[in-house]
């Protein structure tokens, strides 16, 4: 099936057109440091894609997604830190010097291993949401109480991630930068670049893997159980299964997403577990546009950029102006930025300021119907 | 003898004190068609609860296909072949009308299953099919929120029909609609009995007689008379029932 045969197919064609041209030549125009914020911020765009399947279209509002984020932050970390320990006392990463601990904790040791850690990034947080999310839908706990327990979830992960100090060095973190790879440091330019690389070509095999996942009847249930969960049951699907895989995928979606933020960053800590990050991953989807996976694309890299940019200008303005446009985007835009424009909001601002725009510029939803009811 | 399809044994729901169904005993045969009946607060709607397994009963059992249905889940009972129509229309408002059938004729209705396979040829027909017999083929990419009432009753009424199950529960399915629109459906459902076996829930009497069917009168949880819509509207306690006298008599 044509992946863009849908009535939004325009829309989606263009900003990917848009998107992938600024992937190819954001190296060649911005500075190591820019690409490498925009690196990063590629990477947290594939933990918005399962913010929004889990809330855009199933309308489960996880506030928790930061715990599967940091799980692929630490698998990744922990392959680093032991690939790069060799001449430290005892062969162990050097942190553990500090606290006296001389045997290496047994659940390090199969992260030496490099195929089981890029199978662990996704598998264990995918792993731990389903486990997770089985338990809490098996009990129908839906709405405002499943947000309440995912945040109290991330609240346990955290206190105890920062706790073990002789664990996972506690508060401080696993830092990668200063790790090796293929004989580079992690932090160097090189690296860094392909980083950058395998971040935007993996936020695009994403969005691939969204898409087909809701493209046809799968996603439609997914969209039945935000509507109306009980007819969904009586109409002899089990809701339950299709919460917890739906869960599970956005989990290790989120586990891959951390991994590729951590040796970005060059550090993995418990702050990628605190309650307002969680948050933001859900700002970013609801400014994007719910239930439409691109919005949550450019949600994550255009609010992460602008929070960068705006402080570096008014440092301590941050958070006032992503708190205003959260409230703007509510009210004044409730399906996103991208959700409007889709729903015909530009052809409507232009025809404001005195501008008309032909019909078939900016599709609307009559003009589409009627092209498919002809076809 | 053949068993029954469905067989309610004494059934008492209770909430919190309240006896929303008091020994209740229905019996249903394949191919029946039977409607159900009562002033508001008779238990209708509870009793349907009972048989798909949203509400659990206090006492009593329910069989069908000589089973007991008592404990199961829900969408276990509705993999059975128990089809249940809400009394206010509910759809899936953000699909298009073929999405909803296709959600309802699908099988199995596992994940993968969903994910990996698109429907057959044979299923698309169905489809086509279930469009046709509630005149909703010309409407089959729109979404199905901006359907009108009649037209969402009829999708929730062919979705039932694409389930293909055994027991269709039809709770109200005229409310709202035209007097054209109550013909049609009450001949739908005629039609629909014979293949299915068929429990229709309404208080509106014109309808009933159309369907021309035995009718139970459910009352204070109980069922108070059965038998031809004639019968029923000659029977005095029916009549006290439902001219609300039957405090004095009592």
């Amino acid at each position: 099936m044509n992946i863009f045969s849908t009535k939004k197919s325009w829309i989606t064609l263009i900003v990917w057109v848009v998107i992938i041209a600024l992937i190819i030549t954001a190296p060649s125009f911005l500075p190591v440091f820019r690409l490498n914020l925009l690196g990063r911020y590629l990477s947290l765009a594939i933990v918005a894609l399962g913010v929004d399947l889990i809330w855009g279209f199933t309308g489960m509002l996880s506030l928790g997604q930061g715990i599967f984020f940091a799980l692929g932050g630490y698998c990744a970390a922990m392959f680093l830190q032991l690939n790069s320990s060799g001449e430290f006392p005892n062969g162990i990463p050097e942190f553990f010097g500090l606290y006296g601990v001389e045997k290496l904790p047994f659940f390090w040791e199969p992260f030496k291993s490099s195929i089981f850690t890029l199978i662990s990034i996704w598998l264990l947080p995918a792993i731990i949401a389903g486990l997770l999310g089985y338990l809490v839908f098996r009990n129908r706990i839906k709405g405002v109480y499943f947000s309440i327990l995912t945040q109290a979830a991330l609240l346990v992960f955290f206190n105890f991630f920062n706790g073990q100090q002789k664990l996972i060095n506690g508060t401080n973190g696993l830092k990668t930068d200063v790790t090796q790879l293929f004989g580079q440091m992690v932090g160097s330019e090189i690296t860094q670049r392909w980083f950058f690389w395998i971040s935007a070509i993996l936020v695009i095999l994403a969005w691939f893997f969204a898409r087909w996942i809701v493209r046809d009847r799968f996603g439609n249930i997914l969209i039945g159980i935000r509507d109306d969960e009980p007819r969904v049951r009586f109409t002899g699907y089990n809701p339950v299964i299709f919460k917890t895989i739906i869960f599970s995928i956005a989990g290790g979606l989120a586990g891959i997403s951390g991994a590729l933020y951590t040796v970005q960053s060059g550090i993995v800590s418990p702050q990628f577990m605190t309650v307002p990050f969680s948050i933001e991953m859900v700002i970013w989807v609801a400014v994007g546009g719910r239930g439409t996976l691109l919005g949550a694309i450019l949600g994550a890299v255009f609010i992460n950029y602008a929070k960068s940019l705006v402080s570096e200008a008014l440092p301590a303005s941050w958070m006032f102006i992503q708190g205003g446009l959260f409230i703007f985007v509510v009210t004044a835009l409730p399906e996103g930025v991208l959700g409007w424009i889709r729903q015909g909001g530009l052809r409507k601002v232009l025809f404001l300021i005195g501008i008309n725009q032909k019909l078939e510029t900016y599709p609307s939803l009559e003009v589409n119907e009627q092209g498919e009811v002809e076809s | 003898m053949t068993s029954p399809l469905l067989e309610l044994k004494q059934i008492s729901v209770s909430f919190e004190g309240f006896l929303a169904l008091r020994d209740l005993d229905l019996v249903l045969n394949k191919g029946d068609l039977r409607a159900v009946i009562g002033p508001n607060g008779a238990g209708k709607t509870t009793f349907l609860d009972v048989i798909t397994g949203k509400v659990v009963p206090t006492k009593g059992d329910v069989i069908f296909k000589e089973k007991s249905l008592i404990g199961q889940k829900e969408f276990r009972i509705a993999r059975k072949g128990i089809g249940r129509k809400f009394q206010s229309p509910r759809i899936f408002e953000n699909l298009s009308v073929q999405e909803n059938l296709a959600l309802a004729v699908s099988r199995p209705k596992t994940p993968l299953s969903l994910l990996m396979n698109s429907l057959k040829g044979n299923k698309l027909d169905e489809i086509q099919r279930l469009m046709s017999i509630v005149n909703l083929q010309s409407k089959s990419y729109i979404r199905a929120g901006a359907l009108s009432h009649g037209q969402k009753q009829w999708l929730e009424i062919a979705m039932l029909v694409g389930q293909d199950p055994d027991l269709l529960l039809v709770d109200e399915p005229v409310a709202g609609l035209t007097d054209e629109e109550t013909d049609l459906t009450a001949d739908l459902l005629k039609s629909l009995a014979g293949d299915h076996t068929v429990l229709v829930i309404d208080h509106d009497m014109e309808f009933i007689r159309r369907l021309d069917c035995p009718v139970s009168v459910l009352h204070q949880g109980h069922v108070l008379k059965e038998g031809s819509m004639n019968e029923i509207q000659k029977d005095p306690l029916v009549i006290e029932v439902y001219l609300g006298q039957s405090e004095e008599e009592e």
